[in-house]
């Protein structure tokens, strides 16, 4: 890896952990509505599967979606303003938070109905099969979406047909406020992958060089035409499930001993002790990256609403 | 011009659009290898291979999401479910992505896929494989709901469906597949959303779709042997629901009937009626009735069965007391 990369992943990890800090505050001050659900502390595994994407490849995400939008390059602006439901937006006012996309990055969304976007990425991967390319489609999914029917039938087909899909869990310990244990029948996720025979592999999901290398060798699997790969990630929201989560379900010191593993601090880390950056370098990281997410929130802010007209667009095409 | 079954035509659009557009594929349980539950695919697998005519699990929600998710790709999927009431099955597919993904991401995902499915009671299957839904799949605004009641339209309007890019809900009736019709031999479409008048008349409005234009037909046909003359307006689209038909033959007759085979709470009959009169208040000189399935589930034992669905006598009565 070049440095240039190196660079541009912390950067791309940074700017995930400071959008999200300002859409917290945005939230409180009651200008993005609805549900909004924080990447902090996943930054890593979004940043890293995104890093491992050939061109042709595509992803398709959860309603926890901003880390992605950005890992793909998404602009922050345009992120920024879809969460405040302007013109702007990815999505035009139309999706917020739990539904950005932006497919001419390969990017399909941003899905809230718990795994119901499983099937959506088992359809894609049938497009690019029945269209003989090469793409690879990765899926990535809370924990708790492997409890949901969706999982099991994607699964199964994606096997039967040996389609070319990554299904990427981000195993983040809890389903809303509900730990794995309590929900889910085996508590090792992957070993669901081993009903189905989908090959398997657990990867540490704090660690970004870590997660885009294990991400490569499953696309690479599932693009040589052996059917689907299933990737574990373990990682640890730092944030509630959502802004109205009491966390009534776990202890100040849990938080506390999965920020020592904080995938930025982490790769701070490396990159300083490899000697492949300098402080200076990633401070002056940190300060574009903030300049950045204070346009990205002036553009959101002094974009224009929707025109009462939107509302009737987009309900057919043509039409 | 030739008479084809309502079978038929639904094959035929599939196998002439299949054959002039290579992005189409089908994609069902008992599709390919077995033909068809329905034997509407019947020599597909053959001809087409299995790329194109692709067995699934019976798996509904992967059926209609994948097929879902392939539109989102670029293909044109037509996925058959076995019957409607397995739809209930994929119902989030099929209300809140199909419908919704378009409109909810500011236009940049298109969902070009024809979701296929024979609903309708009367052959003995009880109460989970003989319902009639389609209001259901009606209620949501994204979705195309259609439902011919000819082998013409069933053709036509399927080929139309394979040619526009919004998702359609393409509802067949179970015992109209022996139905025979006249069916031109060349290319021809049928625009989806557009009702249309199946019989002239100056008495009553008769509104039906699907199967029950045969018992609207036929009731109207009994009714002129006694002089009275019915329109008939099959509506053939729930959504895009066109009433324009209705209100123009009501302002002539002043008097409706409407006949659904569905339940009449929340139906077909009760949104035509209260459009009616919104509409066209003025022109009324008889409350409008509804003709509609006993609000039972339907029982296996066949009298009981067919006593709960409407008849031609049924309409006839209905149209006595308008008139």
């Amino acid at each position: 890896m070049e440095k240039t990369d190196h660079l541009k992943l912390y950067k791309q990890m940074v700017l995930i952990r400071r959008l999200e800090e300002r859409s917290a505050e945005l939230y409180q001050q009651g200008k993005i509505g609805g549900f909004l659900h924080l990447y902090i502390g996943q930054e890593a595994v979004g940043v890293g599967a995104a890093a491992a994407m050939k061109p042709q490849d595509h992803i398709i995400t959860a309603y926890r979606d901003h880390g992605v939008a950005i890992a793909v390059g998404m602009e922050a602006g345009v992120m920024m303003a879809e969460l405040l439901g302007k013109a702007t937006g990815c999505s035009k006012g139309k999706g917020g938070s739990m539904h950005l996309a932006d497919v001419s990055k390969h990017f399909w969304g941003g899905h809230a109905i718990v795994g119901a976007h499983l099937p959506l990425a088992t359809g894609l991967a049938v497009s690019f099969q029945y269209n003989h390319s090469d793409s690879v489609i990765i899926c990535m999914m809370g924990d708790g979406a492997t409890n949901i029917g969706y999982f099991h039938e994607s699964l199964n087909l994606s096997k039967v047909w040996k389609l070319p899909v990554v299904w990427m869990v981000e195993n983040n310990q809890y389903g809303m406020g509900t730990t794995i244990e309590r929900a889910s029948a085996v508590s090792e996720i992957r070993q669901k992958a081993e009903g189905y025979q989908i090959p398997n592999a657990r990867v540490d999901g704090m660690d970004v060089l870590a997660t885009k290398e294990a991400t490569a060798q499953a696309l690479e699997h599932a693009r040589s035409g052996n059917g689907p790969f299933f990737l574990e990630a373990i990682t640890y929201r730092f944030r509630g499930h959502s802004m109205g989560d009491p966390e009534r379900y776990r202890k100040q010191d849990e938080i506390k001993k999965w920020q020592e593993d904080d995938p930025i601090g982490q790769y701070h880390d490396h990159l300083t002790g490899e000697n492949i950056a300098v402080e200076a370098e990633l401070d002056e990281i940190e300060n574009q990256v903030e300049a950045e997410a204070v346009a990205a929130v002036r553009f959101a802010e002094e974009s224009p609403n929707p025109p009462p007209e939107a509302l009737w667009e987009h309900i057919y095409v043509n039409a | 011009m030739p008479q084809i079954t309502y079978r038929e035509a639904i094959s035929q659009a599939l196998w002439e659009e299949m054959e002039a557009n290579p992005k189409i594929f089908l994609m069902g349980e008992e599709i390919g290898v077995w033909g068809g539950t329905y034997a509407v695919t019947r020599g597909f697998y053959d001809h087409f291979g299995p790329e194109r005519v692709k067995d699934t699990p019976i798996s509904e929600m992967v059926i209609a999401g994948a097929a879902i998710g392939a539109a989102m790709g670029g293909c044109r999927p037509v996925a058959e479910l076995m019957t409607i009431n397995f739809a209930f099955v994929a119902f989030d597919m099929i209300v809140n992505h199909a419908a919704k993904l378009h409109y909810m991401f500011g236009g940049q995902m298109k969902v070009p896929v024809v979701i296929r499915a024979p609903g309708g009671g009367g052959r003995q299957l009880s109460a989970t494989h003989s319902q009639t839904p389609d209001v259901i799949f009606a209620h949501f605004p994204g979705l195309y709901v259609v439902a011919p009641g000819t082998p013409y339209d069933a053709k036509g309007m399927l080929k139309q469906a394979l040619r526009q890019d919004n998702p359609v809900m393409f509802i067949e009736h179970a015992t109209l597949y022996q139905s025979r019709g006249e069916v031109p031999a060349g290319d021809f479409t049928v625009p989806l959303g557009k009702s249309d008048i199946k019989r002239p008349g100056k008495d009553v409005t008769l509104v039906t779709y699907s199967k029950m234009l045969q018992i609207s037909i036929d009731a109207a046909n009994q009714l002129a042997a006694e002089g009275i003359e019915a329109e008939v307006i099959d509506l053939r689209s729930l959504r895009p629901l066109d009433l324009e038909p209705v209100f123009e033959s009501f302002k002539k007759t002043n008097r409706a009937v409407i006949v659904e085979e569905g339940w009449k709470s929340f139906g077909v009959g009760a949104e035509v009626a209260a459009r009616t009169y919104e509409e066209c208040f003025d022109y009324l000189d008889a409350p409008i009735k509804r003709v509609a399935q006993l609000e039972v589930p339907l029982p296996y034992n066949r009298e009981l069965e067919q006593s709960a669905i409407p008849k031609a006598a049924d309409v006839i009565k209905a149209v006595k007391e308008v008139l």
